[in-house]
């Protein structure tokens, strides 16, 4: 393998990992807080790209307002899952809460069937982010590089509310002992459902992002990408922000490099993804940075 | 106070169930007003465009021929869900449950080879529209098809490529699940093979899964072998981010596909990617064949204001096929319409005369295409090998 063609795999890793790593943030931090794996956030990722779609081909925004609007309505739409699916059942075990997660999730996949329809749609996709840019022999679309710098941002804006904001505070309190949480007179609700509207925020930019990457939408769209992405999050330590970033780089990396190096064993991609979830959780169950308990939040 | 409640509703639930029991065994001994034809295609999934443009078809010519033997013809239609699972429980379902006297589908050879056993041993006659790989019908006495099969289109790419293109190096991409993928991949390998009578002939294949959206890593592999041509046959959602992403990689020579890019989403997805794209398919509405191809044109530019994609043809061809089975048995009988559908032979249907060969397939003519200016571009017509 020539130097120029190993760049050219490098360069496709990192993108695909760096959209890994944007949606494992949101995937993770909802665990890090409520100790619940929500199963529903490939498919709010899913919402958040559709949502996309009608602004820009039905309602004629520009692109844009359209991201910020489509990410504000999947953040309202992440909150409203909250409160039907997961608030009535906050007394009750945590199997409880994931088994309605599992439900939640089903219920929007079929519901997108039928609102959406089963046909895939094209992403919008504005010329800039669409542009080659050729580096020497190596091709790079410009969205590649838009990714890491947009999940890196995120990552950043998400550690600075999470240590440094007084909702923060309460979060890593409610993520602590959520009923010491309550007894010290914070709105755990409104704690929760802020949580889940960063993370739906989230999902919706991963959505975007993916959309501008792979321009084709599905109903089922988010299935394989919330799996990996909770895979991305299990391997860098789940309930912890850096560590989704690091597994979703991982992922990303090691998914490229093995077509890369065994394109024989093309087939076994996904299989590989899983194998790695194994792995981690035999030899390392809480995760590559995830063995401090005040790394949580 | 609970208690009463549960027990009420039990009871009364058994008396629902004893109560449908007893009406369905009374309407068992009343004759059929009604044939019902079934229809198993993708409706939602991956390869929701293909089916539904199968559907139109089926239900275009159920408009126009509403009727046999003096009996009304409903549609049941089902939706496999682009699953091989959900296909056989589609089939299943139109078996047992609506008890169809024949079957149409499915768009996608894997979802008609896995309702293959099903159809067989109930003995219900099954016509496929545009599932060309040579296993649907092998074996299975009750399958048939109005389209050619894989064998065929893989020799007409392959001539394409070593003619046309003059190209005598190919790289092979593959959806290694897909039944339908990899059979034609391997017979325009050994076609094209053949034509260059040069063992390395076929550079490198690299596979991905249905499914996928990114395929980077396999074309950036396939890109240093220096290939004349790339032959990805596929359906059209994963191959059109496929041929996107080559582009994108600056991978410049022809790309060739099967007859599954022939849907508007391909164009859609792939955009400028997608210019120069040729591929193999059945039908073109710039050379009608047939009086039936006229009729069916103008009913169909007529219903739907666009011009028909080929499968839409097949579609309405493999209602025609059974209309006319059901005609020469003068019966409803299964057995009798298999063997009617088993002797058809030139047979006018919209997508060219339909002859049926002993496993049940029909001997076509291919067309091929090109994507131009957005849209779908009629290139020439390759005869069949008699």
């Amino acid at each position: 393998m020539s130097i120029q063609i190993f760049f050219q795999h490098l360069a496709n890793a990192i993108s695909l990992g760096s959209l890994y790593a944007l949606i494992a943030i949101g995937y993770t931090m909802v665990y890090g807080i409520l100790r619940l794996i929500n199963f529903a956030h490939g498919d709010i990722f899913m919402i958040g790209a559709y949502f996309t779609f009608y602004l820009v081909t039905m309602f004629l925004m520009p692109w844009g307002v359209a991201f910020i609007v489509a990410a504000g309505l999947t953040c309202m739409f992440g909150i409203a899952v909250e409160r039907v699916a997961y608030r009535p059942l906050r007394d009750y075990p945590r199997i409880s809460v994931m088994i309605s997660a599992i439900g939640a999730s089903f219920f929007i996949e079929n519901l997108a069937i039928v609102i959406f329809g089963g046909r895939p749609k094209a992403f919008p996709v504005p010329d800039i982010f669409g542009k080659v840019i050729h580096l020497g022999t190596v091709s790079i679309v410009s969205v590649t590089f838009i990714i890491p710098i947009i999940t890196l941002i995120f990552l950043f804006i998400l550690l600075f509310i999470i240590n440094k904001t007084k909702t923060g505070m309460a979060m890593r309190a409610v993520s602590t002992d959520y009923e010491a949480a309550r007894l010290m007179a914070i709105d755990v609700n409104k704690i929760i459902s802020i949580t889940f509207g960063i993370g739906s925020f989230l999902a919706a930019v991963g959505g975007i992002m993916w959309g501008l990457k792979y321009p084709q939408l599905l109903p089922l769209m988010g299935l394989m990408p919330g799996l990996k992405c909770f895979i991305a999050a299990v391997v860098g330590g789940i309930g912890n922000i850096k560590g989704a970033v690091l597994g979703g780089f991982i992922l990303g990396l090691s998914e490229i490099m093995i077509i890369a190096f065994l394109p024989s064993l093309t087939g076994y991609r996904d299989a590989f993804a899983f194998i790695l979830l194994i792995i981690i959780l035999l030899v390392r169950p809480s995760g590559l940075l995830g063995q401090s308990q005040m790394e949580k939040v | 106070m609970k208690k009463t409640c549960t027990l009420l509703a039990c009871g009364l639930l058994i008396l629902a169930v004893f109560i449908t029991g007893c009406s369905k065994d009374e309407g068992k001994e009343a004759e059929p007003e009604v044939i019902k034809i079934g229809v198993f295609e993708p409706m939602t999934g991956a390869n929701a465009a293909g089916g539904a443009m199968e559907i139109e078809g089926v239900e275009l010519a159920n408009k126009l021929y509403p009727e046999v033997l003096g009996k009304k013809v409903e549609l049941v239609i089902v939706d496999n869900k682009s699953d091989k699972v959900e296909a056989a429980n589609a089939a299943t379902r139109l078996v047992d449950k609506d008890k169809v006297t024949a079957i149409i589908g499915s768009w996608g050879s894997s979802f008609s080879m896995a309702a293959g056993p099903i159809v067989q041993n109930s003995q219900v006659p099954t016509v496929g529209a545009s599932c060309t790989n040579p296993l649907v019908t092998k074996g299975n006495e009750y399958y048939f098809r109005v389209c050619f099969i894989d064998p065929f289109q893989g020799t007409v790419m392959a001539n394409y490529a070593y003619n046309e293109l003059g190209a005598r190096k190919t790289a092979i991409v593959q959806e290694i699940s897909n039944d339908y993928s990899v059979g034609l991949a391997k017979f325009y390998t050994d076609a094209f093979k053949a034509l260059t009578g040069d063992e390395k002939a076929i550079l490198g294949v690299a596979n991905y899964n249905t499914g996928d959206q990114d395929f980077t890593a396999q074309l950036t592999n396939l890109k240093q072998l220096n290939p004349d041509v790339i032959f990805a046959p596929g359906n059209y959602t994963e191959s059109a981010l496929l041929v996107k992403q080559a582009r994108e990689l600056g991978i410049t020579i022809p790309i060739l596909g099967g007859d599954t890019w022939e849907a508007p989403e391909f164009l859609d997805i792939g955009k400028a990617a997608v210019e120069g794209s040729v591929f193999s398919t059945f039908f073109t509405t710039e050379v009608p064949i047939t009086q039936e191809s006229e009729k069916f044109l103008e009913e169909y530019r007529k219903a739907y204001g666009k011009e028909p994609a080929s499968v839409t043809a097949l579609g309405y061809d493999a209602y025609l096929v059974i209309l006319d089975a059901i005609k020469r048995a003068g019966s409803f009988d299964r057995v009798a319409i298999r063997d009617a559908i088993a002797e058809t032979s030139d047979f006018p249907g919209a997508a060219g005369i339909i002859s049926l060969d002993e496993n049940g397939d029909a001997v076509k003519s291919a067309v091929i295409k090109q994507v131009k200016d957005g849209g779908f571009v009629y290139l020439t017509t390759v005869e069949p090998i008699k």
